[in-house]
């Protein structure tokens, strides 16, 4: 139905665009993962795997990409329990104020990831909210250490951020389980709590799939939270990146850290939509 | 046991715990932004409990801050910018994606949605290293080259949803009443699409405002808003980023108002705000 | 069929059977009383079913008004109605689905709208089906007895059953989106069925069917239903397919009852100008009664009515060209204004002298023109209520 012409004009330009800035990008971070940095800050463009063996060879590298995701991995968990039975309420329990509490659920995902960041370290500090709350009402009479600086402090921050995008994909999917489904297994005997297991909780796993990913993969990369609030303790693998491009300039190294973290998202990502079609039933 | 009140929108007769952990995750979401914009009145700064000495104080000193101005004037800049490019490419995108069959395709979806789930340090180192390479400066301009780019994906996302509910058959009218392609395109499609297309302005401008992970490794000598209180952040903490920071949020909120009002309306669905 | 596969819960009695055919309607309009079976311990005193003054609004939209119904043992009941009229309302109030703003209802006796669905032993054939579809057809068909935690064996052989009644076995192992909309129907009746309820409730089952699969099935239900002896509610805007499968109708607008009555009787004595109307093709006369003369515009016949206002529905088919000798019935002239051809039989428009339109059904003939003598007997004018216009 549509002209030769109109049909260039809607893929060339996305394309070409696509194409110088992001397949380009990527081939360019493959590249320098293989190059070397001389003494003189130099890139030269030698080819090597020398960066990928000093991954493994060096300690400090593994060890924080286990540490990054097992934080990433409780971010994960701690998303789903907050969010899936939020969801569930929105969509099965509130009735009319549904669109309004889901409005009150996207709120927080617009207001700057910076400024909420930053409101936790004032909250968490020994100076700050939490700490000052409990010794005024005498539950504490010293600032808990533990609560900034610490990966306590990026898992609590990284929850607070992505929750909400957890919630996204769930609720979506809760929505779409056609209520007749829900009378149905009534009608046939089934009580709420068995309706829930039996019906709504296997109809919904491709949304709950599809945040965990979300939450996962985005707590994996983030650097933000680690170096606003993580501490020695809590550096994750993106903040050996970023120092890499900054003061201890390896930007090899620090392409091939990148490129492994690329390579490990997009399995994930492959992953995940496989499993959301195995588990989707239209 | 007695039978509860049900409906069709509320199937199910009322749980104890549920409300109490909606509230309590409501209560979690919104502690943070609670406390910033109570503390932005806080005479004695930042932390202590309880706040007292009630003040404008914070917000006087900001409004004569002068860097953190142009900051909000350079992000603004930037925003208005990516969004022009973001729906420059991203329309076109989501047409090609919706009716238009070449190959490559399944990549090409692929890799223009990758963006919203990739952390943002991937986009935004991968881009440095291109600008390096083609020996381009970093500056406002690599930031905007940014930001469009990884925004393509919002802008593709919302005009495919609403290609989706678009009617071909008012195209095909169009046709058969004597218009081309490209009339049909101005006249019907793209009237069609307004409501996506403004929702899609709007969602790109917000996010363009408060990105920073792009916008770390692509930065020059002018600072976007957030990288200016990311650099204080780092000097010590000020009371007038709080400050800043309740004015952000309520813009925010502002913004995402007019925004579900917007899908709403095009949906025929009743306002609920109300 | 396999035939008494699924025995009926009914406390050992052969459920009755209105005779089809046997009703008698008397001149005045009188209803009939059911006619007994041989087993005279049959009454109609112990109904499964009691619906008292059921109301329902929602919001400031009152639906549903003061609704009182009996529904036998073994009775294939049709609520009959528009849409809008909140039959599928109160299908819903009785499966436990909404809860009724007044009224109750009872089952055997004790109160069915204090249970959760869940509860009651009713089960409910949905108008799209609502087959579960992350489960086969034979885990969907199982459901409820798992629920109820039925030993496997026994579900298994059940379920079996079941899917032979519905001569659905090789399907077993499909999932619903596997299978055709006709064959989703059958499970759904089965996955219902298999449970054994006291009642069937059915909601517009057959609505999505295409004309012939829909005939087929309308059959394939009576019998099912006659077979398992389970009381089957049916709900449907469809008055033929009301009339082919029901014991009784229970003709619902705007939220009230307009006439409850077994097909024969709602078709030949309809109580109101709606029912007329709304069930077959009907001819309205307006006019008046006095000293034993019902009088419309140029039509009169005697009748035992009292004096006043009348209102009369008369049949196209009890209208036919008059033959030998003028008797009893009444005769008159019409001019044929338009003619429609159905096959065997053709409808036919004719105005009188003074205006008044009438519409006969008539089995076909090559040449109508001009004017005919036409007659029909007064007994076939039958009197009914004036419908009027609710807000």
């Amino acid at each position: 139905m549509f002209s030769r012409a109109y049909r260039a004009a809607i893929t060339v330009p996305p394309l070409l665009w696509v194409a110088v800035f992001l397949l380009v990008p990527y081939a360019l971070l493959f590249c320098y993962s293989f190059w070397l940095v001389s003494p003189s800050q130099v890139i030269v463009h030698s080819w090597t795997l020398a960066n990928y063996r000093q991954l493994f060879d060096v300690k400090v590298y593994l060890q924080t990409l286990f540490r990054s995701m097992g934080i990433a991995a409780r971010v994960m968990t701690f998303s789903l329990l907050l969010a899936y039975p939020l969801a569930y309420y929105l969509s099965f329990y509130a009735g009319k104020r549904k669109e309004l509490l889901y409005q009150l659920v996207i709120i927080p995902l617009w207001v700057s990831y910076l400024v909420r960041a930053y409101a936790w370290k004032t909250i968490l500090g020994s100076d700050g909210v939490l700490n000052t709350l409990l010794e005024y009402v005498h539950l504490s009479r010293h600032p808990l250490e533990f609560l900034l600086y610490s990966p306590f402090a990026v898992v609590l921050t990284l929850t607070h951020i992505y929750t909400p995008f957890a919630f996204l994909p769930i609720y979506s999917s809760l929505e779409h389980v056609p209520r007749s489904l829900v009378e149905a297994s009534h009608d046939l005997g089934a009580s709420p709590f068995q309706t829930f297991w039996r019906v709504i909780f296997p109809l919904s796993v491709p949304g709950v799939v599809a945040g965990a990913t979300f939450a996962f993969v985005l707590s994996l990369g983030d650097f933000l939270a680690p170096l606003l609030l993580g501490g020695p303790s809590g550096i994750m693998i993106s903040n050996i990146v970023v120092s890499l491009f900054g003061a201890a300039y390896n930007w090899p190294l620090g392409a091939a850290i990148s490129f492994c973290m690329l390579a490990l998202v997009l399995a994930l990502l492959f992953l995940s939509e496989s499993l959301e079609k195995k588990w989707s039933f239209r | 046991m007695s039978h509860e009140r049900v409906s069709r929108d509320r199937p199910v007769p009322p749980s104890r715990w549920l409300p109490g952990h909606a509230i309590a995750v409501f209560g979690f979401l919104y502690l943070p932004i609670v406390t910033l914009i109570v503390y932005s009145f806080n005479g004695a700064g930042v932390g202590g409990f309880p706040p007292r000495d009630l003040t404008l104080n914070w917000y006087r000193l900001l409004f004569a801050d002068d860097a953190i101005w142009s900051s909000v004037l350079n992000s603004m800049l930037v925003a208005f910018a990516a969004m022009a490019i973001s729906l420059a490419f991203g329309i076109p995108a989501a047409l090609a994606l919706d009716r238009a069959n070449f190959p490559g395709k399944a990549l090409f979806r692929r890799l223009v949605l990758l963006p919203l789930i990739l952390p943002g340090i991937i986009t935004g180192l991968s881009l440095l290293m291109l600008f390096r390479e083609i020996d381009v400066k970093l500056s406002l301009l690599t930031i905007v080259l940014g930001h469009g780019t990884a925004l393509i994906s919002v802008a593709t996302t919302e005009v495919f949803a609403g290609l989706q509910k678009l009617d071909r058959a008012q195209e095909e009218a169009s046709l058969d009443l004597g218009a081309n392609y490209w009339q049909t395109f101005w006249r019907v499609t793209l009237p069609n699409l307004r409501l996506s297309i403004i929702g899609a302005a709007l969602l790109i401008f917000t996010l363009s405002m408060d990105e920073i992970a792009v916008s770390f490794f692509l930065i020059g000598r002018d600072n976007t808003l957030p990288l200016e209180i990311w650099g204080r952040l780092r000097r010590g903490i000020t009371p007038e980023i709080n400050a800043i920071s309740s004015i952000i949020f309520v813009f925010s909120l502002a913004a995402i108002a007019t925004w579900y009002r917007l899908r709403q309306g095009a949906d025929g669905k009743p306002d609920l705000l109300l | 069929m396999a035939t008494g596969q699924l025995a009926c819960d009914c406390p050992g009695k052969m459920p009755g059977r209105r005779p089809g055919g046997a009703d008698a309607t008397r001149d005045d309009g009188a209803t009939v009383s059911q006619t007994a079976t041989a087993d005279a311990t049959q009454a109609s005193a112990s109904a499964l079913l009691t619906i008292r003054n059921v109301a329902k609004s929602f919001g400031k939209i009152l639906v549903l008004r003061d609704i009182s119904l009996e529904v036998a043992e073994g009775e294939f009941l049709t609520i009959l109605g528009e849409s809008g009229s909140g039959k599928t309302t109160l299908l819903r109030i009785i499966a436990g689905f909404e809860s009724a703003s007044g009224g109750e209802i009872l089952m055997g006796g004790e109160r069915l709208d204090n249970l959760p669905p869940y509860r009651r032993r009713v089960n409910t054939v949905f108008q799209h089906y609502a087959l579960f579809p992350h489960l086969t057809v034979v885990e969907n068909v199982g459901y409820g007895l798992k629920i109820s935690k039925l030993p496997k064996a026994e579900l298994a052989t059940r379920v079996e059953q079941a899917l032979e009644m519905v001569k659905m076995t090789p399907y077993a192992g499909s999932k619903p989106s596997q299978i055709s909309g006709g064959q989703q129907q059958r499970i759904a009746l089965a996955r219902a069925l298999v449970n054994r309820p006291r009642l069937l409730l059915l909601d517009e089952p057959l609505s999505a069917l295409d004309a012939n699969l829909r005939r087929q099935m309308q059959g394939e239900l009576k019998a099912m239903q006659r077979e398992v002896g389970i009381s089957f509610v049916f709900v449907t805007h469809d008055q033929e397919e009301a009339m082919v499968m029901s014991d009784r109708i229970a003709l619902l607008r705007r939220g009230e009852l307009e006439q409850v009555a077994p097909p024969r009787e709602i078709y030949n004595r309809p109580a109101t100008a709606y029912t007329a109307q709304f069930i077959g093709h009907t001819n309205l006369l307006g006019g008046e009664v006095k000293d034993g003369v019902a009088r419309c515009q140029s039509l009169s016949w005697r009748t035992g009515l009292r004096d006043g206002p009348g209102l009369f529905s008369l049949r196209p088919e009890n209208i036919r060209p008059a033959e030998g000798a003028a008797g009893a019935t009444v005769r008159f002239r019409g001019k044929i204004l338009r003619q429609a051809f159905h096959g065997a039989t053709e409808l036919i428009q004719v105005e009188c002298a003074d205006g008044l339109r009438l519409s006969l059904r008539t089995a076909s003939r090559e040449n109508w023109n001009g004017e005919i003598e036409l007659e029909f007997s007064p007994a076939d004018a039958v009197p009914v209520r004036p419908s009027q216009e609710k807000t």
